[in-house]
C-alpha cells in the first residue's frame, strides 16, 4: 500500500493526539489550512462566538462551516441538501458534505447525532426501515445514488461496511471473506482464493487465520472478527469503504491494529468512519466533520477541526467541555 | 453537596400510609417465597410422578411380556386337571355367607377366616383359552417337570408332556416316550442334527388326552420348568426378536409387528418430507415477506388455532379432500383402467396420511420456524445486505443457515406429534393387517398408494378389535413400548442432528 503523503500522515504518526502540532511540512499538501492554521491567534477571531445551539433549539437553519481546504480533493462521494426522517422524526437537516477520494473522513459527535444514520444512508441500509423518508442527493463517483431507477443491490456492491459490532455470518472463515463474490455467483476456485487470501492480508488478518480458513468464524476472537468483517467489506473492492464504530467493541490491541489497517488503506480506498474516540479521529482520519443534532456544523482537515476549529461548539465538542 | 443531603433529610418523615403498606406486605402469605416455591415445586412432582407412573407401568408390563413363565398343572374340585401359564390374580372379599358355606373344608375355612375372609382367583392361560380358577376350588398344584410350552404358527400356545414324536416315514418307529427323550430327539432334529425326518409332535395332556402338533406349525416350544436362566433368556431373546421381525398371525394375536413399525417409520418419514419444506416455506413468508399488519396476525392466529383441532377433524379432512377429491382425479387421469373396482389413489394409502399428518403438525413447524427466524440476529441480515445480496440470497445464505436448529426443533415436535397420531389415520389409509409393505423390491420400490400398519392403530387392534382379548392384553403393552420407543428413537435421532447444526452454526463465544 502507498501512503499519499498529505498533510495528515505525519497527524497519524503522532504518539499524543491531543495536541496535535501541524507541522511545517503541511504547507506543502494544503497551504490553506496551514495558512489558516498559521495565521489565526490561539483563539481566532475567525471563530464564529457560538450560538449555533441555541439557533438549531430554535429551529434555524443552521449552515456547515466548510473549511476551505475541502474542496481541494477530489470527491468520491457527494452529498447535497440530504434530510432524513424517521416516521415524523427528522434526524439528519440539510446535510452537504463532499467525501474526498482516498482519503480518510471521520464523522464526530454526540450520542444521537445522526452519524450512523448518515452513514447507512450512503448505502442506502434505511430502505430496510419502513418509517424512513428521505429528501435531497446523494452521489457515488456522479452516480445518483437515491435515483429511482437505481438498482440497491448493485449500489452497495460498490461500497463496503463495517459495523460496530462485528457480525460475522455463520459459516467458515473462507466462506466469510468471498461471501460478495459467492453472491455474484463467483465459482472459480482460483480466484475465490485469490481474493480471500489478498482481502485477509489488507485486513492483516493473514497470518492468525491461514491454518484455519474452513473453520467456523465464529471461533474468532472479538477483535480478529472485526477485522474479518473488514476483510469482507474489502473484498469486492469497494468505492468507499463505510465504518460504523469499528474499534467500540475492541480492547486497544486489537484498536491499534484496526487502526493500522486504515491508515494501510488510505490511499487505495476512500473511508468514511463514524467514531467517538476523538484521539482515533484524530489519529487516522484526513477530514472531520462534526456532527450535532442531525445537523453537519463543521467540516474540515483534522488538524484544523482539532486544534483550530472555526466554531465554538466544535471546540467544546472535541476538548470534552459537552457531548 | 453534603449541605444539600443534609437538608433533603431533615425533611418531614413520609405520611403513614407508605408505613403501614410495608406492614400489610409482610403479613401478605404472597410476599414470602416460602409457599410458593412448595406449590410450584409440588405441582411439578405431581406432573413428573404422572408420567413417570405411566411409563413404568408400561415400560414394566411392556417388557417382561415375553419373559418365559413356569407351566403349573392346578387340580380342581370338579376333578379336572388343568395346565397352563398363571397370567394375573385377584384379591376379593368372600361375604359371610360364602364364608360359612366352606365349613364342610375344615382345613381351607381356617385358612380363609385368618386371612380375614379374602380369597384370590388366578387366570390361567391354557391350550383352549383363558381360565379363572378360584381358589377355593383348589385342590393340589404341581409344576410338571416336563411340561412343554408349544407356540403353533395357528392356534396359539398348547401345553403337555411330550409323549413321542411320530417320523415323517410311517415305518419307522416313533421314538421312545420318556419325556426327556422325546424333547432331545425334538431339539436335534431342530437343530438338524438327525436324519430322521419328523410330521408331528403328540403331547400328553394332563387330563390324560394327547395332541398332535404338526412341526411345521411349531414356532417355538421349551419346557419351561427346566429352563435356567440362560434358556429363559434365550426364549426372551427369540421371543422379542420374533415381534420385531416378523409379521402378526393369528389375527394379529401372535407374532410380530414388523410391518407396523416399517408402516409407523415411512409414514412418518414422509410426513416430515411433506412437513418441513411446506412449514420452513410458510414461516418464511409470514416472518420475511409479509409486511406485518392485521392480515398477517390473523394468519397467524389461525395457523396457532390450526394446531388445537382435534385430530379426526383432520382425518376427516383428508378423506374428504386427499381420497376422494386429490386421489379420485388422479386415477382418473393415470389409473383409469382399474376403475371402479380397484381404486389406487382413490381411497386411503400411505400418501394421503403422511400429507394428512403434515397438515396436522404444519402449526408446530411454522411456530418454531417463526421463532427461529425472529432469532437470527439483524446485524446478520445487514451484514449480509451490505455486502450487496439480495433478500433470497441473505435467506438462503444467512438466515435459514442459522434458523435450522430452530427448525429442528419444530421437526422434532411434530414428530412427537405425529409419530404416535391415531384417529385421522383410521380414515386416511391404516389397516388392520396389511400383506404387503409400503416398500419392497417391486417398482417402484415405495408404493405411496398402498394401505399400511401403525403401531398406534395395531394398539387399538389388539386392545379392542382382537377376537382374544385376553391373549393380546400383554401384547398391548408391549406395542405401545415400542411405540414410544420408536418415537423416542425418532426424536432422539432428530436432536442429534440438531445438536450438529449448532455445533456447525455455534453461536459466538465473544
Ligand atoms: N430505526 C430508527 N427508528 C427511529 N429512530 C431512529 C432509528 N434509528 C435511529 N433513530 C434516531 O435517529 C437519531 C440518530 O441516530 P443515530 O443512530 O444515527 O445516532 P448516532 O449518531 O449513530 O449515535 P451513536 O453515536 O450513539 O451511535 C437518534 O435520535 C435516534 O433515536
Ligand atoms: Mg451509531
Amino acid at each position: 500500500m502507498t501512503f499519499p503523503m498529505n498533510s495528515t500522515s505525519v497527524l497519524s504518526a503522532e504518539p499524543e493526539p491531543q495536541a496535535p502540532r501541524p507541522a511545517d511540512g503541511d504547507t506543502a499538501a494544503s497551504p490553506d489550512s496551514a495558512a489558516e492554521t498559521r495565521n489565526l491567534p490561539r483563539l481566532g477571531t475567525l471563530r464564529t462566538s457560538g450560538g449555533r445551539l441555541e439557533a438549531i433549539a430554535r429551529g434555524e437553519t443552521v449552515t456547515t462551516e466548510d473549511h476551505a481546504g475541502v474542496a481541494l480533493d477530489e470527491t468520491v462521494l457527494e452529498i447535497e441538501h440530504f434530510r432524513l426522517w424517521y416516521g415524523s422524526k427528522q434526524a439528519l437537516f440539510d446535510v452537504t458534505l463532499k467525501i474526498p477520494r482516498g482519503k480518510v473522513t471521520s464523522l464526530i459527535g454526540p450520542s444521537g447525532c445522526g452519524k450512523s444514520t448518515l452513514l447507512r444512508s450512503v448505502n442506502r441500509m434505511n430502505d430496510l426501515i419502513d418509517t424512513v423518508r428521505i429528501d435531497g442527493t446523494m452521489r457515488l463517483n456522479g452516480d445518483s445514488i437515491y435515483h429511482k431507477g437505481v438498482d440497491v443491490i448493485e449500489l452497495r456492491k460498490r461500497m463496503g461496511m463495517v459495523f460496530q459490532k462485528p457480525n460475522p455470518f455463520p459459516m467458515s472463515i473462507y466462506e466469510n471473506v468471498v461471501y460478495p463474490l459467492r453472491i455474484d455467483g463467483v465459482r472459480d476456485r482460483a480466484t475465490l482464493d485469490d481474493v480471500m487470501e489478498n482481502s485477509l492480508r489488507g485486513a492483516a488478518l493473514w497470518d492468525e487465520v491461514r491454518d484455519r480458513l474452513h473453520e467456523s468464524a465464529l471461533s474468532l476472537s472479538g477483535g480478529q472478527q472485526q477485522r474479518l468483517c473488514i476483510a469482507r467489506a474489502i473484498a469486492a473492492e469497494p468505492e468507499v469503504l463505510l465504518l460504523d464504530e469499528p474499534c467500540s467493541a475492541l480492547d486497544p490491541i486489537a484498536t491499534s491494529k484496526v487502526e493500522d489497517l486504515i491508515s494501510e488503506l488510505r490511499g487505495s480506498y476512500s473511508v468514511l468512519i463514524v467514531t467517538h474516540n476523538m484521539q482515533q479521529a484524530a489519529r487516522v482520519s484526513d477530514y472531520t466533520a462534526f456532527m450535532y443534532l442531525g445537523r453537519v456544523i463543521e467540516y474540515g482537515l483534522t488538524p484544523t477541526v482539532f486544534t483550530n476549529p472555526h466554531c465554538k461548539e466544535t471546540e467544546d465538542y472535541v476538548t470534552g467541555r459537552f457531548g | 453537596m453534603s449541605v444539600t443531603f443534609l437538608v433533603e433529610s431533615t425533611a418531614p418523615p413520609r405520611p403513614k400510609p407508605g408505613r403501614s403498606r410495608r406492614a400489610r406486605a409482610r403479613t401478605s402469605l404472597l410476599a414470602h417465597g416460602e409457599p410458593l416455591v412448595w406449590l410450584n415445586g409440588g405441582a411439578l412432582a405431581l406432573a413428573l410422578a404422572m408420567i413417570v407412573g405411566m411409563l413404568s407401568l408400561i415400560f414394566g408390563q411392556g417388557i417382561s411380556t415375553f419373559w418365559p413363565q413356569p407351566l403349573y398343572a392346578i387340580h380342581t374340585l370338579d376333578g379336572e386337571v388343568r395346565l397352563g401359564e398363571l397370567t394375573r390374580a385377584e384379591v376379593f372379599q368372600l361375604s359371610a355367607d360364602e364364608l360359612e358355606s366352606l365349613r364342610q373344608r375344615p382345613a381351607l375355612h381356617a385358612r380363609l377366616v385368618a386371612a380375614g375372609g379374602s380369597t384370590r382367583r388366578t387366570q390361567m392361560r391354557t391350550a383352549d383359552g383363558f381360565v379363572w380358577i378360584d381358589d377355593r376350588t383348589v385342590t393340589k398344584v404341581e409344576k410338571p417337570e416336563w411340561g412343554l410350552v408349544v407356540e403353533r404358527r395357528e392356534g396359539g400356545r398348547c401345553y403337555g408332556v411330550p409323549a413321542t414324536l411320530l417320523p415323517a416315514d410311517d415305518s419307522t418307529k416313533p421314538s421312545s416316550s420318556e419325556p426327556g427323550a422325546v424333547w432331545r430327539t425334538f431339539t436335534a432334529w431342530r437343530r438338524g442334527t438327525t436324519d430322521i425326518a419328523y410330521r408331528g409332535l403328540v403331547l400328553k395332556t394332563p387330563d390324560d388326552n394327547t395332541l398332535e402338533v404338526p412341526l411345521a406349525n411349531v414356532v417355538r416350544a421349551y419346557p419351561a420348568n427346566q429352563l435356567n436362566l440362560a434358556g429363559q433368556l434365550g426364549v426372551y431373546a427369540s421371543r422379542w426378536w420374533e415381534f420385531l421381525s416378523t409379521a402378526p398371525r393369528d389375527a394379529n394375536t401372535e407374532g410380530g409387528v414388523f410391518p407396523a413399525i416399517v408402516g409407523t417409520v415411512v409414514m412418518t418419514f414422509f410426513m416430515s418430507l411433506a412437513v418441513v419444506p411446506l412449514g420452513v416455506l410458510a414461516a418464511l413468508y409470514l416472518r420475511e415477506y409479509a409486511k406485518p399488519g392485521l392480515l398477517v396476525s390473523l394468519v397467524r392466529i389461525a395457523v396457532n388455532n390450526l394446531a388445537g383441532v382435534p385430530s379426526i377433524v383432520f382425518g376427516v379432512f383428508g378423506l374428504g379432500f386427499f381420497c376422494y377429491a386429490m386421489g379420485a382425479s388422479l386415477d382418473q387421469l393415470f389409473f383409469a383402467d382399474r376403475l371402479p373396482s380397484q381404486p389406487t389413489f382413490g381411497k386411503g394409502g400411505l400418501l394421503w396420511s403422511a400429507l394428512t399428518l403434515a397438515l396436522l403438525t404444519l402449526p408446530v413447524v411454522i411456530v418454531a420456524t417463526e421463532e427461529a427466524l425472529a432469532a437470527v440476529p439483524g446485524s446478520m441480515r445487514e451484514g449480509s445486505y451490505a455486502c450487496g445480496a439480495s433478500k433470497w440470497q441473505t435467506i438462503r445464505r444467512i438466515v435459514l443457515p442459522r434458523a435450522l436448529p430452530g427448525v429442528m426443533t419444530g421437526l422434532i415436535l411434530a414428530l412427537a406429534r405425529g409419530a404416535g397420531e391415531v384417529a385421522p389415520l383410521m380414515l386416511v389409509g391404516v389397516t388392520n393387517l396389511a400383506f404387503e409393505l409400503p416398500i419392497d423390491g417391486t417398482w417402484p420400490l415405495v408404493h405411496l398408494d398402498r394401505k399400511f400398519m401403525h403401531l398406534g392403530f395395531h394398539i387399538y387392534g389388539l386392545g379392542y378389535q382382537s377376537p382374544n382379548s385376553e391373549a393380546t392384553r400383554s401384547l398391548v403393552y408391549t406395542t405401545t413400548f415400542l411405540l414410544i420407543a420408536l418415537v423416542g428413537v425418532l426424536n432422539l435421532s432428530a436432536v442429534w442432528l440438531r445438536s450438529r447444526l449448532r455445533k456447525r452454526y455455534a453461536l459466538s463465544k465473544f
